[in-house]
């Protein structure tokens, strides 16, 4: 059922964004689309409007720094998974980003839920998602100032353990 | 048979120096403050129930505010994001104000000690610790050992000092 399935979305994504899916993969049954950097917005919408194929669930967003990765061609990569409870079926969506100012559309406009997710990306990774309502870090403090999920960011930190000044009963 | 003649009703006298008196007193009321941030938490929960009954030392009192609170017992891992919240609550807590670092994370961040971007390495960088109580987490014993060491602690102190 599931192959048949990732037939359909094979031929409806292709007919409809032809050009602008660069790789389509199928990894244990499981399809995964690459797209163009501006293109997330569309492709995830026809895939959550569309009556057939009902995506409608996002899953999660995750990021990868493909640094010094064999065969990589930009460094990074947003990766979306979706779900469809009509046809209890999953696909993927990748994205990948330049290494400088990597940024792409945020999906706040289609699911609410993306919000933290892309937060957490923006805070590990470095990238920018315009149009999201709130574009803050989530899990490290404001003035964090690294992106510690990279791949170039060193093991023993930049410093962030001793900037701490103690707190003396004087003070 | 129990005789009451030695009970007259009149009042007494007991002689003590201020400090004897003081120091009994805040040193059988520590009022800890409610806190946990890991897995040390649940051994502090299990300090305070039936079996181990940290209310035998007077510590019993979890206050769910600093403002109320003499002891601060850091119970697991410290965050970055978490350490500024951990000197906000400590400048809430009034005098005097003790702290005890509870398990390896609070200790010196304990398994995220060496490569983690995430974790305080020790929480005696940012507040001044009275009692530090080894474990990963500590059992309710060693807990329950840290608190009769600050204890101790207290009742060393003067009313002349600085502290």
């Amino acid at each position: 059922m599931s192959d048949a399935l990732n037939t359909i979305i094979k031929e409806k994504i292709t007919a409809k964004f032809g050009e602008h899916v660069l790789e389509t993969t199928e990894f244990r049954g499981q399809l995964a689309f690459t797209v163009k950097q501006d293109r997330n917005c569309e492709i995830a919408e026809f895939l959550k409007t569309d009556p057939d194929l009902a995506y409608d669930y996002l899953e999660d967003i995750c990021g990868a720094d493909y640094l010094e990765y064999e065969g990589a061609k930009d460094r990074f990569c947003v990766i979306y998974q979706f779900y469809s409870f009509k046809n209890n079926h999953r696909v993927r969506v990748k994205v990948f980003l330049p290494e400088k100012n990597p940024s792409l559309d945020s999906l706040t406009c289609l699911w609410k839920s993306a919000g933290f997710p892309e937060r957490e990306i923006y805070d590990m990774y470095g990238i920018t998602f315009r149009n999201h309502p709130d574009m803050r870090r989530l899990l490290m403090p404001d003035d964090f100032g690294s992106n510690p999920l990279r791949k170039d960011y060193p093991l023993k930190g930049k410093g962030e353990r001793d900037r701490f000044p103690k707190y003396t009963v004087d003070d | 048979m129990v005789t009451n003649d030695t009970k007259t009703g009149e009042s007494g006298i007991i002689l003590t120096t201020a400090d004897y008196a003081i120091n009994w007193a805040r040193s059988n009321s520590l009022w800890p403050l409610t806190f946990g941030l890991a897995c040390c938490a649940i051994e502090m929960m299990a300090t305070g129930a039936a079996k181990y009954d940290i209310d035998r030392f007077g510590a019993g009192v979890f206050r769910p505010s600093p403002r109320q609170a003499d002891l601060m017992i850091v119970a697991g891992t410290v965050t970055f994001k978490m350490a500024e919240l951990i000197k906000r609550l400590y400048a809430q807590m009034p005098e005097p104000k003790y702290v005890l670092a509870m398990g390896s994370c609070s200790i010196s961040g304990g398994p995220f000690s060496k490569d983690s971007y995430s974790v305080l390495r020790g929480v005696d960088l940012i507040v001044p610790v009275d009692v530090f109580v080894p474990g990963c987490p500590p059992r309710p014993e060693a807990l329950l050992e840290g608190l009769i060491k600050l204890q101790g602690i207290i009742k060393k102190r003067s009313i002349i000092d600085k502290k």
